[in-house]
């Protein structure tokens, strides 16, 4: 009987949550296509999907790339940078503060298209980042094409970090100022007081933050397609690229799918770590 | 229980955050009895097919009282737009009626029950006389009927700026017999103005099916080893020296600077600057582009450039040694079809039959400079005189190839042009790159299907 209020948001999550999924696990066991014979009638194929992916080249570039973006540009770049803006602007003055912070903001609150075009603008040969390094009589470097993911990295960091900043922000001012003054009275420095008091507080803050921006990043598809499209020859191809190309340039809807069905594991598996983060260092 | 309960919600975060990254597309309205539902691609503010569709949008809604046709122009590249169209035409609520759809899909599409097979309606339609055979032959699918109507056909040639040749000593009109005097212009120029880009070839997968259609297939299929298909055997080509050559030929390209720079080329953009910049501004003297080149150029094109018919020059592309039948090119177009599901499959043909009218398509034929394919149109003198070029890229059909268009072939595309990047960046030789190349290709259409050269 408890659960008669709940169906109709059951049968909400139903159709536009497990719905999707559930779709893409089965799509993922057959050949269904864009065009072509299987567009009609797509077939039942097994596993033959994830053999192919398992065999092929490009899926562990992939996975490696797409890892390194998460664990670069999310848990560390836009993680820490996050914390320390968000404790810097804790302590700077007011004006700065609010000009920090609209600045950090404005990548985050421009629509995702917007953004990538402008990293695009920065980064490319002509772009902003070269004419600046020109004037300090740099050498040009070609950055989309010589170093593409350290480009679609510092972008996402760029990008990202407001919303780890805001999570901060938001966890620190729920720090008592008398626990930190203790502490400081006790002869804690600014980095114990950190790291033995601050840090244990907003622990779970951080495990949502870094639950969140992960999935955010793993998922990051149109700054990356905008910016490189996956190349030069496939070296900044991250998992959604991937599942992109095979599902709608190569019109294999099944292989496509089947990647997605990865990311997805991958996902959930960065969550359950995460949650046992959290639960773990709970005290009983 | 506890753990469950927000493990759960977690998962399914991960889930929506995941997907949310790859879904993709939307819904559209049906469409009611008496509405028509046309999907096209625009290219650019000026597009010569949007003002088709507009008037004759406008000359159907006149002729047939109480009916709509709703027009919806898709802006993007042929490979967005092609996708774009598969994804509407996946569900039959959002299916369009009249499409533009590109032959080298047609065949495939056809296999996935997209299109109307036209032979019936294609019987009552005097004007279908009017078109020449090999534009039939362009609509068929392999079970020998009609499902598309086309538009206009193309070849690829030579584009050479006279200005930068003659400077360079060369005389002009400038024929190169072989690969060897491509190069030798190339050099020549070069000495003459170092800074220059003597000759272009699109490469890399940024350029998507440019680099193949307009630059790689030219070099292959003017070997001794032919293209990537044998019709004979009906199997796919590996091993072939041809292929080898052909990439080794774009190497020596970009090796000695007479193309643009491989940053340049594997940005989907480059042809705009080849042709807007690089060559109207002098800074490159010879690429091969599509015969449709004049309409960019031309008054109302992307990049008006009036003096263009003085300047450039067209060249039919030589074969590798100069051997039989001495240049080669390749063709594809674009036509019109009627969607499957269509309710009303005698109004959406009368669509098709108003936009290919003599007066509409000659109109269209012109705008863009496509090679006519009706024969009255080919007659006619404002499709004579629209541009110096007419003759000379019509002449070129005489030793053009198509593409082999079965339902895996963009994928073997995307491995042609993996080998062409890898080539052009040096992340391979020729050799090892070929052979990345027919590896793919086995694992694309399986062994049975490939023949060793």
């Amino acid at each position: 009987m408890k659960l008669i209020p709940l169906a109709p948001a059951i049968i909400l999550i139903g159709i536009f949550l497990a719905g999707p999924i559930i779709w893409s696990f089965y799509g993922s066991f057959t050949n269904a296509a864009l065009t072509g014979p299987n567009a009609k009638n797509p077939e039942w194929i097994g596993l033959e999907n994830y053999t192919t992916l398992f065999a092929d080249p490009l899926f562990p570039q992939s996975l490696l790339l797409t890892v390194v973006f998460v664990l670069v540009s999310a848990v560390i770049g836009q993680n820490f940078l996050g914390l320390g803006l968000a404790l810097l602007m804790q302590r700077a003055h007011k004006a700065v503060a609010a000009v920090v912070g609209v600045c950090v903001v404005a990548a985050w609150v421009l629509p995702e298209i917007v953004a990538a075009f402008v990293a695009y603008a920065f980064f490319f040969r002509d772009g902003t980042l070269n004419q600046i390094t020109g004037f300090a009589g740099l050498p040009a470097v070609d950055w989309l094409f010589e170093h593409p993911m350290l480009a679609i990295i510092l972008a996402n960091i760029w990008r990202g970090t407001a919303f780890s900043m805001m999570v901060y922000q938001a966890a620190l001012n729920d720090v008592p100022k008398e626990i930190t003054e203790a502490a400081e009275i006790d002869g804690a420095g600014g980095a114990k007081t950190l790291v033995f008091v601050t840090v244990p507080m907003i622990r779970r803050s951080i495990a949502t933050n870094l639950m969140l921006i992960t999935l955010q990043t793993l998922a990051v598809f149109t700054l990356i397609y905008v910016m490189t499209a996956g190349g030069p020859t496939n070296r900044s191809t991250t998992l959604p690229i991937m599942a992109y190309e095979e599902a709608f340039r190569y019109s294999d809807i099944g292989y496509g799918t089947a990647i997605a069905v990865v990311m997805l594991i991958i996902g959930a598996a960065f969550s359950l770590a995460y949650i046992r983060l959290l639960r773990e260092r709970k005290p009983s | 229980m506890r753990g469950a309960s927000r493990t759960l919600p977690a998962a399914a975060v991960a889930a929506l955050l995941v997907l949310s990254g790859c879904a993709g597309g939307g819904g559209e309205e049906e469409a009611t009895d008496n509405t028509l539902r046309i999907i096209y691609q625009k290219a650019g503010e000026a597009s010569p097919l949007d003002t088709l569709m507009q008037t004759t949008k406008e000359q159907f809604e006149a002729a047939n009282e109480g009916v709509t046709v709703e027009l919806e122009p898709v802006e993007g590249t042929d490979e967005d737009y092609n996708t774009r169209l598969a994804l509407s035409q996946r569900s039959p609520d959002t299916a369009p009626d009249v499409f533009y759809e590109d032959t080298f899909r047609l065949r495939s599409d056809v296999e996935a029950g997209y299109l109307l097979n036209l032979d019936e309606h294609l019987a009552g339609w005097d004007e279908w006389d009017a078109f020449n055979e090999r534009a039939k032959e362009a609509g068929k699918a392999d079970d020998g009927g009609t499902y598309a109507v086309p538009l206009g056909t193309d070849t690829r040639v030579i584009w050479y700026n006279k200005q930068v040749l003659q400077d360079a000593g060369i005389e002009v009109p400038w024929q190169p017999e072989s690969w060897d005097d491509l190069l030798e212009m190339a050099r020549t120029v070069k000495e003459a103005q170092p800074d220059s880009r003597p000759f272009s070839m699109y490469a890399g997968t940024g350029t998507g099916e440019g680099t193949v259609m307009q630059s790689f297939y030219e070099l292959l299929y003017g070997t001794e080893s032919g293209g990537l298909y044998d019709d004979e055997s009906s199997k796919w080509i590996a091993g072939s020296q041809g292929f080898v050559d052909s990439l080794a030929f774009l190497k020596t390209l970009y090796d000695e600077e007479f193309a643009v720079t491989p940053a340049e080329a594997l940005d989907p953009n480059v042809w705009q600057v080849v042709l807007g910049t690089m060559l109207p501004e002098n800074q490159m003297a010879a690429t091969v582009e599509g015969s449709y080149a004049p309409s960019f150029w031309q008054e109302g094109g992307m990049f008006e450039w009036p003096e263009y018919a003085d300047v450039m020059g067209v060249a039919p592309f030589p074969t590798q040694n100069g051997q039989e039948p001495g240049a080669t090119s390749m063709s594809g177009g674009w036509t019109l079809a009627v969607g499957a599901g269509t309710e009303n499959p005698d109004l959406a043909f009368e669509f098709l039959t108003t936009a290919m009218s003599q007066e509409n398509l000659l109109q269209y034929t012109v705008d863009s400079s496509q090679i006519a394919v009706r024969t009255d149109i080919a007659e006619a003198p404002e499709y004579l005189d629209a541009n110096p070029f007419v003759a000379d890229v019509s002449a070129v059909l005489d030793v053009t190839n198509y593409r082999p268009a079965t339902s895996n072939y963009a994928e073997i595309s995307t491995a042609v042009q993996e080998a062409t990047e890898a080539v052009i960046t040096g992340g391979a030789t020729p050799e090892e790159a070929a052979a990345t190349y027919d590896e793919a290709l086995t694992a694309i259409v399986g062994e049975e299907n490939v023949v060793e050269e």
